[in-house]
């Protein structure tokens, strides 16, 4: 068995997609809507901002289909702030991505957020210069969308609800399923990527490292600072926060809250200061009050 | 003066952990010998004989320094002659000047840099180096979303440059990279900053 992993024989450029990912560690990135609010999350910490057009709460309200965003909304925000900026492009819709590569979108989030615009295959992410971010639920869902190239991985939660308890349990199954790997021996490790459904070279080099190759943060149901404390101390290394800080009664407030709750996510005295007084979080829909048909986690193939 | 023989080198190195990719730092300083810990407080800072400033975004660690109210008695240690060491962002934390922008820094450096000057991300790229530190002839140097340095004061040396930039300066006990020496194997670049003695700089 060749002993050089996968992750090393990739190419120098995969190398460079991964390393504004390492910066982007220990920081929010948030979701934005316009370049006021970027500007807000700018001035309250945010590491990166998500450009979009709906946040997940509305795209739900409202239905329909969720699409790329408009690029000239798009540019206004890349004009605004200095940090980097991502934005979503459909699953599997390799042309939504060429575009928001064209104009130098920082991270492309390949994401269940918006409507699927293929039921069966993701973007082919090597052959882009431009970095892919793609959710998870499992650990075989990280590995297939890092085997297509996603230079970060996010667990999805459930977005656009303000609960958090799907995103806790796509967390704890990443980081169980790399435990777990770490535990078999080599003899079992094909079953392991047959079940998982992943790439076996992946599965083989999760076994030895005990790490995915590339960051993984958490996303989803995040909603307040003790929220986002709880998935770094679950093991995210960021987290995302959509409609968690502007469909609060205090964005600028509650964003500055959470970021201070990332970087001292395992002081609780800190939490204690930073969560008072926020005004109205997100009111959000509790899971057990969403239909199969309502969840967009259950996209990704 | 005769070091004790069991202290790590380079003393206490603390990294400053208030975001970027400072585990990668902490892993470098490791493989260089250092005993290295993360700053997210005043108090460990205090513990620290020489610090690294990770890669990551500026705006963010210079807000959260002030805002953890101890962007000043950093300030104070580099100005005393603590040996301190920036990548990229850390870097722009050190400079004196951002061309067109104010935002919260330590403005310890005399240099002018220029933020995000090679472009967005589809920009980032990999680069051999020629340096003059000692012993490090060359070095693969990564640029992401970096910084470029466009002008230096009198007492800064400029050890490596790509495209007539300056990459990699030093000023006293002050270092700074626009790459990242910290995500490429060898950890050469932190071995020789673990060097660097505590020299009082003069306050002008």
């Amino acid at each position: 068995m060749d002993t050089v992993f996968w992750s090393a024989r990739q190419s120098a450029a995969w190398k460079t997609k991964i390393g504004l990912a390492e910066m982007l560690k220990g920081g929010v990135i948030m979701d934005v809507t316009n370049a006021a609010q970027a500007k807000i999350a700018e001035e309250a910490g945010a590491v990166a901002v998500m450009a979009l057009e709906r946040v997940p709460a509305d795209i739900r309200a409202q239905g329909g289909v969720a699409r790329m965003s408009d690029p000239k909304m798009i540019k206004e925000i890349q004009d605004t702030v200095s940090i980097p900026v991502m934005a979503k492009c459909r699953i599997g819709h390799f042309v939504e991505a060429r575009i928001l590569e064209a104009l130098g979108i920082d991270f492309i989030d390949e994401s269940e957020v918006l409507t699927p615009a293929d039921d069966k295959y993701h973007v082919y992410k090597h052959d882009f210069v431009s970095p892919f971010v793609c959710g998870c639920r499992d650990l075989g869902e990280a590995l297939r969308r890092i085997g297509e190239g996603a230079a970060m991985i996010r667990t999805k939660g459930e977005p656009g609800t303000g609960d958090v308890v799907e995103a806790v349990k796509h967390m704890r199954a990443v980081v169980d399923g790399i435990a777990r790997l770490t535990r078999l021996p080599d003899q079992e490790l094909m079953t392991a990527a047959k079940e998982l459904g992943a790439p076996f070279e992946l599965v083989y080099e999760i076994a030895k490292t005990g790490k995915l190759p590339v960051p993984n943060f958490s996303a989803g149901g995040i909603a307040t600072p003790a929220d986002a404390a709880l998935m770094m101390q679950l093991g995210a290394e960021s987290v995302f926060v959509g409609s968690g800080i502007f469909k609060s009664g205090d964005p600028a407030r509650r964003a500055k809250a959470i970021v201070g709750a990332v970087v001292n996510y395992r002081d609780p005295k800190v939490l204690a200061e930073l969560s008072e007084d926020l005004g109205e979080p997100m009111v959000g829909i509790g899971i057990s009050q969403l239909g199969e048909n309502d969840k967009m986690a259950v996209r990704g193939w | 003066m005769v070091a004790s023989p069991d202290r790590r080198a380079g003393g206490k190195v603390g990294v400053l952990a208030l975001q970027g990719d400072y585990a990668a730092h902490i892993a470098a300083l490791r493989q260089a010998g250092a005993e290295a810990f993360e700053i997210r407080t005043r108090a460990e800072l205090e513990r620290a004989d020489r610090v690294v400033i990770p890669g990551g975004e500026s705006t963010v660690m210079g807000s959260l320094l002030q805002r953890f109210n101890f962007l000043d008695a950093f300030r104070d240690r580099i100005l005393a002659g603590m040996p301190v060491f920036g990548t990229c962002a850390g870097l722009i934390l050190l400079a004196a000047d951002i061309e067109g922008r104010r935002q919260p820094g330590l403005g310890v450096m005399d240099i002018t840099v220029q933020r995000n000057a090679y472009g967005t991300q589809v920009d980032s790229f990999r680069a051999p180096l020629a340096t003059s530190v000692p012993g490090v002839r060359e070095i693969e140097g990564v640029f992401i979303r970096a910084p470029k340095v466009t002008r230096v004061g009198p007492g800064v040396e400029v050890l490596a440059s790509l495209g007539g930039s300056p990459v990699l300066v030093r000023e006293g006990s002050i270092l700074g990279a626009t790459f990242h020496p910290e995500l490429v194997p060898g950890a050469l670049i932190h071995q020789w900053f673990l060097a660097f003695p505590v020299e009082p700089r003069k306050v002008t």
